[in-house]
């Protein structure tokens, strides 16, 4: 059985084992969008290099994402009393060099860093305008650990907050600590987590769970997956702490299939956790037991639902039901529940260590704290960021993640993912959290954030969202299984070119009645994309209807070629259409016929003299 | 919009539809179906000699003991669904009833539950499993037109698989690669940015 003690002193030893003079760490990002990226075969040429030229002080260890995809796969080499190195974008004969030079030769490799300052000194990630603005408390760990090695995590103080909990703290001062933070809920509604957790305490059952959503359904989002494959343990801490605020033996973890690499780490980490004595029985010498189960889902949007969530972990058709009864009074086989969401579970820890006080020293008055954001869309620095709530957008998008690529001009950018909307420059300076984002008729949900610039058309991107709650509708209440899709159905007549007037009235009446009488928030912001596009580009819209035109250049039924002036006859254009329907002699300008054109957009592709106009 | 738009999930296809009658239940249970529950139920091979699963597959005393070992859970539908998936590389209607059987559950939740959740399958499969990413972050940088590309690359529909059984294109729910936009997943490998569709034949032709 673990006691206090023993937990300092492994602490010092895993200090030890990753900071003793002398060895070099080097670490590969191997979260999924690494491996993807080919980080896999960075770490195979890195462990057989090291291997063959016998570096007994090189210390190779895999470690989760630190956020920033463009630069993966990414090599960092960290030396006791030295500045760290960052090795970006690499691939094995990369690797190979930075293993000779660096490794055994002492001598960083610059071509291959973020570059170096005035004065010649190397820089590396923390250096990069990207993390300037950042603050670290839910990816602390993230992409500085090697998140299948529990020692790792106890060597940054993992599992003190438990043990802090169950030794020195009752449930009440748990519960009031938490409340006392203002930490409210990441995944999306924003509920106060210390007063949820208050409602489960004090029922009275033989038997409490306590539920980790990991079902990260939001398209374009994806901090809880770096979390659990960065950081598992921090999760696995919160839940026991959670566990033992309200009474709970036993948690359940409902973690996306399509997560492989985060179900596998979550595995090996329960798996330390309890050989550890971490979880399981009489934790730290209480009488505390706390024991976690993993369940997979298997591919359905509105399981993030939390009573959709618990139908499926009893092995029901992922169907919401109505509240109350809430989760906290009757949820997993009748039990009090209380589910949270991961980034949530992933501030917990650092809250009950560092006091309330600490917490809300970032963050605004009423969202204390910070929010993980993923970056996606048309920007340059995709990527996973961590900022202050309180943030503008505007430092969010151009600071951070430095404005849209190729010169184009930003349009909109997305957050709350299909129960969000739409927010225009007029609101980049607006602060972000939970309730400003409300204002300005969008919302945080889970974190996504996409951006878009003057080539997305907004009618598409509203018809987009739709497509994905019409396939996700569970189907059990009437106005979202057929309200949205009779949304679809108008939304498809108007970038087809087929849209009326009165589409436009029918689509808001529709809207506003799916709002207030579906059963759950899938149905209830179902609307929320279409409301805001409507809202902020009715310009775009009434094009689509009334020009039937789309301004973008997006939705092909719209779209119309025309050869200008600018034409000099090199016959390129010709030779690519599809359906033949352009004419023209050698040097000489060339035709389209509108008849037989399939608006296909070949030969705008083609043209290397700008000559082809689409209107 | 492009040719090709994302297929109504399993869940939202009625009975009247008549792709499910014929392979599923319904008035066209005669055919096919029957069949194949017979030879569940008197043990012969395959007699349709079509390859289809026989009661003596070793694959169901496999899924027996994965049963068993759950016993004492509650709420193992899922669990045992993704496990017999696993095993058979999709649900038919044999191995839904063996589940029910051995579980106790009757076998129209078991149904329910199979064509609920995308990614259970009650048809079986391509060799390859073609993945469109139609996340938001690949859909704002041109997923469609990769979706568009590979339909007419492979010739089906999507939701389909290839006449030769080669590949299974479908259209997945963000593959959490928002940093790789737009992405495809085949099997389990992930190929990014893929802006320029024309690599998309040279990525099929890696995949007998």
């Amino acid at each position: 059985m673990m006691t206090m003690v023993d937990l300092k002193g492994l602490k010092a030893k895993a200090v030890e084992a990753m900071e003793s003079e002398g060895t070099l760490r080097v670490v590969v990002g191997m979260a999924t969008c690494g491996q993807s990226a080919g980080a896999r075969r960075v770490m195979d040429t890195l462990k057989k290099d090291v291997a063959e030229l016998g570096l007994d002080n090189v210390k190779v260890a895999v470690t989760g994402c630190v956020g920033m995809c463009t630069y993966e796969p990414i090599l960092e080499v960290l030396e006791p009393g030295k500045k760290k190195v960052t090795y970006i974008r690499m691939d094995p004969e990369k690797t190979a060099r930075v293993v000779k030079e660096h490794l055994q030769g002492g001598k960083p490799v610059l071509d291959y860093t973020v570059g170096h300052d005035h004065a010649g000194n190397l820089k590396n990630l923390e250096d990069l305008q990207f993390y300037a603005k950042q603050e670290r408390i839910v990816l602390r760990n993230c992409g500085a650990i090697d998140p299948e090695n529990i020692h790792e995590y106890i060597a940054r103080d993992g599992y003190a907050a438990l043990r802090k909990s169950l030794l020195e703290m009752t449930p009440q001062t748990v519960i009031e600590e938490m409340k006392k933070s203002g930490l409210r809920g990441r995944g999306g509604a924003g509920f106060p987590t210390g007063l949820k957790w208050s409602f489960a305490a004090p029922n009275k059952a033989d038997q409490k769970y306590i539920i980790c959503n990991a079902d990260e359904g939001d398209p374009g989002a994806f901090m809880d997956r770096s979390v659990l494959e960065g950081d598992p343990h921090a999760v696995l801490e919160a839940m026991a702490i959670g566990g033992y605020a309200i009474g709970a033996s036993k948690g359940y973890i409902y973690v996306r299939a399509e997560y492989p690499v985060a179900v596998e780490r979550l595995k090996i980490a329960i798996g330390q956790a309890q050989e550890m004595g971490l979880l399981g029985r009489n934790i730290f010498g209480s009488d505390f037991s706390f024991d976690v189960e993993i369940r997979l889902g298997a591919g359905a949007f509105v399981c993030g639902e939390e009573t959709a969530l618990i139908a499926s972990i009893e092995g029901k058709r992922g169907m919401s039901r109505n509240k109350p009864p809430f989760p906290a009074n009757k949820g997993l086989w009748g039990k009090p529940t209380i589910i949270n969401n991961v980034e949530t579970l992933a501030n917990v820890a650092q809250i009950i260590l560092k006091g309330a006080d600490w917490f809300r020293s970032f963050g605004t008055e009423k969202s204390p704290g910070t929010k993980v954001f993923a970056l996606g869309g048309k920007i340059n620095n995709t990527g996973l960021v961590e900022v202050p709530m309180g943030i503008t957008l505007r430092e969010v998008i151009y600071d951070i993640g430095s404005g849209c690529p190729h010169g184009k001009a930003f349009k909109a950018v997305q957050t709350g993912g299909p129960s969000g909307g739409c927010i225009t420059s007029a609101d980049l300076d607006t602060p972000i959290d939970f309730d400003n984002l409300v204002a300005i008729g969008s919302m945080m949900g889970s974190g996504g954030m996409i951006v878009m610039d003057e080539d997305n058309c907004m009618v598409d991107i509203a018809r987009f969202f739709l497509d994905f709650t019409v396939d996700e509708s569970c189907g059990k209440c009437t106005p979202c299984r057929e309200g949205t899709k009779r949304m679809l159905e108008i939304l498809d007549r108007i970038v087809a070119g087929e849209g009326t007037m009165q589409d436009l009235e029918n689509l808001e009446d529709l809207a506003e009645n799916i709002r207030l009488t579906s059963l759950c928030a899938l149905g209830q912001t179902a609307p929320n994309p279409v409301m805001s596009t409507m809202k902020h580009f009715r310009d775009e819209y009434l094009a689509h209807v009334q020009d039937k035109k789309c301004p973008a250049g997006v939705c092909k039924a719209l779209l119309g070629y025309v050869i200008t002036a600018d034409c000099k006859g090199c016959t390129k254009c010709k030779r690519v259409c599809p359906v033949e329907a352009i004419t023209g002699e050698v040097k000489q300008m060339h035709v389209i016929d509108q008849a037989l054109c399939i608006r296909c957009g070949a030969c705008f592709n083609v043209c290397s003299f700008n000559a082809i106009a689409r209107n | 919009m492009g040719s090709a738009s994302r297929p109504a999930s399993a869940k939202d296809r009625m009975p009247e539809d008549p792709e499910v009658n014929q392979n599923r239940f319904g008035t066209g249970v005669g055919n096919n179906t029957q069949r194949r529950l017979g030879n569940v139920n008197d043990q012969s091979k395959c007699a349709c000699s079509c390859g289809c699963i026989t009661a003596e597959d070793p694959r169901f005393a496999e899924l027996k003991s994965y049963i068993d070992s759950l016993k004492h859970e509650q709420g193992i539908t899922m669990p045992v669904l993704q496990e017999a998936q696993r095993a058979f590389g999709y649900l038919p209607l044999e191995v839904q009833k063996f589940i029910s059987e051995n579980t106790g559950v009757p076998l129209a939740e078991i149904y329910g539950v199979a064509t609920f959740y995308s990614q259970f399958a009650i048809e079986p499969k391509g060799r390859h499993h073609v993945g469109v990413c139609m996340g938001t972050a690949c859909y704002v940088k041109g997923s469609q037109n990769v979706l568009d590309k590979l339909v007419e690359e492979l010739k089906v529909k999507v939701g389909c698989t290839t006449s030769d059984g080669r590949f299974t294109l479908e259209a997945t729910r963000c593959l959490g690669c928002c940093g790789l936009a737009p992405c495809i997943m085949i099997d389990d490998d992930v190929f990014g940015k893929l802006d320029d569709v024309s690599r998309i034949p040279d990525i099929l032709g890696k995949y007998e």
